[in-house]
This record gives C-alpha cells, structure tokens and sequence, in this order.
C-alpha cells in the first residue's frame, strides 16, 4: 500500500514540475521574441485582444480541469492540460483504453492505462504534426482537397459514434436519461452548439451522476 | 534581425519548445510502463494499448496538421505549429488570434505580412489565453485525485458508478451536439452559418444559406460509426477476431469520417 501510495505522489511531483516548467517554457516565448527583434507590445492592442479572449476561455480551462481531471488520472492530467486537444483526442483515447482493458479508472491499473494511453496519443500527435510541418509543400493539396474537407468536418460524430456504443452498450442504465436531456436540450436549445458543448459536459456530468446515486441508492446499479 | 512570420531562429525556438513538450511524454510513458510491470500486468495487452492509442490518433492528428496548414498562412508555419502542438485546438487559436489581430485593425484571413510587434501581440494572447489548466491542474489536480480515491476507499461500487457518470455525462453532452443543428428541418430561420470573409481587408461576417437537411450530416455520420462499432463488436465475439477489439474504434472512427463525403454530398 505504502508503494501504492508512492507512485500516485510521484506522479503529482513530477508533474508539478513538468507543467510549471513547460509553463514558464511558453511564456519565455513571446520575450524571446520582443528581446531578438527589439520590439515591445503594442500595449493597448494587447488589452484589448486578452480582455476579449482570456476570461471567456480561463473560466473555460477552470471548468475543464474540474471535469476532465478524475477522468483522466493524474499522469493523464498533467499530461493532456499540457498537449490539448482533451474531449477530441486525448480523452477518448484514455476511455478506450479502460474499457478495453476492462480496469476501472479508480484502480492503480488504470491510472497506469490511462497514462500510457495519452502519452501515446502525445507522442504520436506530435510526430505528425512534425511530419506535417516538414511536408507542408506536398501535403497541402492532398489535406486541403475540397473532397475531403467533409470528413475531417465530420470527425467528432464519428469519434462519439464508436465510442458512444462501446460505452452505452455497457452502462445503458445510466445513460439513459442523460442522453434523453442531452437530445432534447441540444435539439431544441439554439443558444446550444459547437461553441458550447463545452459548458453543457459538466452540466450533462453532474445530472448524471445525481442519476447514478438514485439508482445506485433504489439497487438499480 | 529583420522579422518575418517564418524566420528560421523562430523555426528552431519551436523545435525546442516542442521537444520538450514531447520529451514530458516520453517521461511520462517510460514512468507507467515501469509502474506497470512492477504491478505485475500483462505486457501483452500493455503493447496493444499503446498500438490502439497511436492507430486511433493518426486520423484526428492529421485534422490538428490541416489546422496547421490553414492558421500558417496569415501566422506563418511555426506559430500555429507550436501552439497545436502544446494545449491548443483550432477552434480557440482562431479566436485568439483573430481577437489579437482586430484589436489592431488587422484580419487573420486578409493579405499582407504581420510585422514583429503585431505577431508578439499575437502570441501574448494566444499564450496567456489558455494558460489556465497548465498551471491549475498542478494546484488542484492532486486534491481532486485524492478526493475520487478516497471515494473509492469508502464504497468502491459507488466511485465506479461516479467515475461512469462522468464518461457517460461527456459522451452524452457529445452525442446531444451531434443533433445541435437538426431543428433546420423544421426552422427555416436557422438555415444559414455564418462565416467570416475578408473585405478590404477587414473581417465581414456574412450569412451563408444550407440545407434544411444539412443538420442530418453528422446524425447520419454517428449513426455510421456507430453501426461499424457494432458489427465489431458482434465480430470480436468470435475467437479468430477477437484482434479486431484493438482497431476496433479507429475504425469506426475512419470509416465514419470517410462515409461524411458521400452523406455530405447527399444532404448539404
């Protein structure tokens, strides 16, 4: 158990250390670039562009870390607040892996799924982007082609399609109402869309988990 | 030094940026890999999970490159490739780069090159914009762990319920905006998008018209995967098969994606 214990508190060590790293990594790259080019912000501009941008997505990123940190574990945490791209690659990816490997998120077991899963997905992210920074020339007729503009349109429907079966077909009593929520708020709520999705996976999270209690508490879980 | 968007010392700072970014996974896989086989797991279905996560994020990977190629032409290739490749996602870099640029009367999609000044007040809010996780998780991330865990010592039943939820709750949010735009078949005041488009060189937003039947497109798009992932499933049940459980998402997810051109064609 002592190990156990160890392990986790490593994890949050380290990771404390990689993102506050990373972090200060980020912001030395706007200095870097005032000090080589000698150029200073243009101040007012500067204002005005973070006053329309930083609250909206700061209290997005608050709402975020809430929701997504127990489902991603801690190594997965750290990890995927760092790389990005959460509900469309990084999350889905762990989920898959869980499910899977049949081990539940709480256990030491997934917290190492989990962790190897978006690593992976880091890694193999980065990679490309790589290459397709690399191949720019080449590639941008091929990625760019009208033809295919669709799909890549398409690609969260498709993700949550897959991934929706794997994992109604597993808990469809939980899922039940608030899928039946989700459908009705989304289908008849305009104010509600791509924008918004966001907000609406701790809204839909909460309900439920209000409806797990119930059932849990009536044995029907 | 005199400035341009894809200047080569810019080039190499992002390099370095990158590597370390990349270096943390790696650091972070080789640490679970380890913890894994001193619990004693299967390294068999370890060496799976790592193949099905890197098959399953080629395809929306390739998407982030698209992002790429589209913000490099106004913001140059390494800027947009930094920030896609460290917490970024298209959606919000578009936002804050367009914010940044009208704050000086400037357009992401008009021509003419950015001068040093306006691509450092473009970096600043696209940098400190999105900071809030990188340093939030390492507050509170510990805290909310130890919160689930704790629930788990308590009634482990309940804190699987509880864990479900919340996957349940964001699959279900998802699958909710699937249908955002289906109310077109019956609202005919919802039946545009609008788009941005360059007008002397400002941003003019403009109402395009669709299809009352273009809000079908991805219901019909989730139905696909979700049709494929069900043949998968009934298939892995037999023995010789049972491999398909590795590809068995990325393959939903692909031919899903690939079933939008025709679906597209057919209702937009």
């Amino acid at each position: 158990m002592k190990k156990n214990l160890s392990y986790i508190d490593s994890v949050h060590r380290d990771g404390r250390i990689w993102n506050i790293g990373v972090m200060i990594l980020l912001l030395a790259f706007p200095c870097t670039i005032a000090i080589l080019f000698s150029v200073s912000p243009d101040w007012g501009a500067l204002g005005m562009g973070l006053i329309a941008t930083a609250p909206m997505y700061w209290a997005v990123g608050a709402i975020e870390t809430v929701t997504f940190v127990p489902m991603l574990g801690a190594g997965g945490s750290y990890l995927s607040f760092v790389t990005g791209n959460i509900s469309n690659l990084k999350l889905p990816c762990a989920l898959n892996a869980l499910e899977q490997n049949e081990v539940s998120a709480n256990s030491e077991e997934g917290e190492v799924i989990s962790t190897i899963a978006i690593a992976t997905s880091s890694i193999v992210t980065t990679l490309i982007i790589i290459v397709g920074v690399i191949c720019i020339v080449p590639l941008t007729p091929i990625l760019a082609a009208p033809v295919l503009r669709p799909a890549f349109e398409q690609i969260l429907p498709a993700l949550f399609g897959g991934l929706g079966v794997a994992f109604v077909s597993k808990n469809w009593k939980l899922a039940l109402a608030p899928i039946g929520l989700m459908l009705v708020l989304f289908i008849f709520v305009p104010a509600l869309n791509a924008g918004t999705v966001g907000i609406m996976v701790p809204v839909s999270a909460l309900f439920t988990i209000g409806i797990g209690r119930i059932l849990y508490k009536r044995g029907v879980l | 030094m005199e400035f341009h968007v894809n200047h080569p010392i810019i080039f190499v700072i992002v390099a370095l940026l990158v590597a370390v970014v990349l270096g943390q996974s790696v650091y972070f896989l080789i640490k679970a890999l380890k913890r894994s086989k001193e619990l004693g797991m299967d390294q068999k279905k370890i060496r799976k999970t790592i193949k099905t996560a890197a098959i399953f994020t080629i395809a929306p990977a390739v998407a982030i490159v698209i992002s790429v190629i589209t913000l490099s032409k106004k913001l140059g290739l390494p800027l947009p490739w930094l920030r896609l490749s460290v917490v970024g996602s298209m959606s919000y870099e578009t936002v804050a780069a367009s914010n940044a640029l009208q704050a000086m009367g400037q357009a992401l999609g008009s021509g003419g090159d950015l001068t040093a000044q306006q691509y450092l007040n473009v970096v600043l809010v696209m940098t400190i914009s999105i900071m809030m996780g990188i340093w939030l998780v390492p507050v509170i991330g510990k805290k909310l762990q130890n919160g689930m865990s704790s629930l788990g010592k308590r009634d482990a039943k309940w804190a699987d319920i509880f864990s479900n939820g919340l996957f349940i709750g964001m699959i279900s949010a998802f699958l909710g905006f699937v249908f955002c735009d289906v109310s077109r078949l019956w609202d005919a005041e919802s039946r545009f998008i609008t788009e941005t488009v360059i007008e002397n060189g400002k941003e003019v937003k403009v109402q395009v018209p669709v299809s009352a039947t273009s809000g079908l497109i991805p219901v019909f798009v989730l139905l696909v995967s979700a049709v494929v992932m069900v043949i998968c499933g009934l298939l892995m049940r037999k023995p010789k098969l049972k491999w398909l459980s590795e590809y068995a998402l990325p393959i939903s997810l692909v031919l899903g994606m690939a079933a939008a051109v025709p679906i597209t064609a057919w209702l937009g």
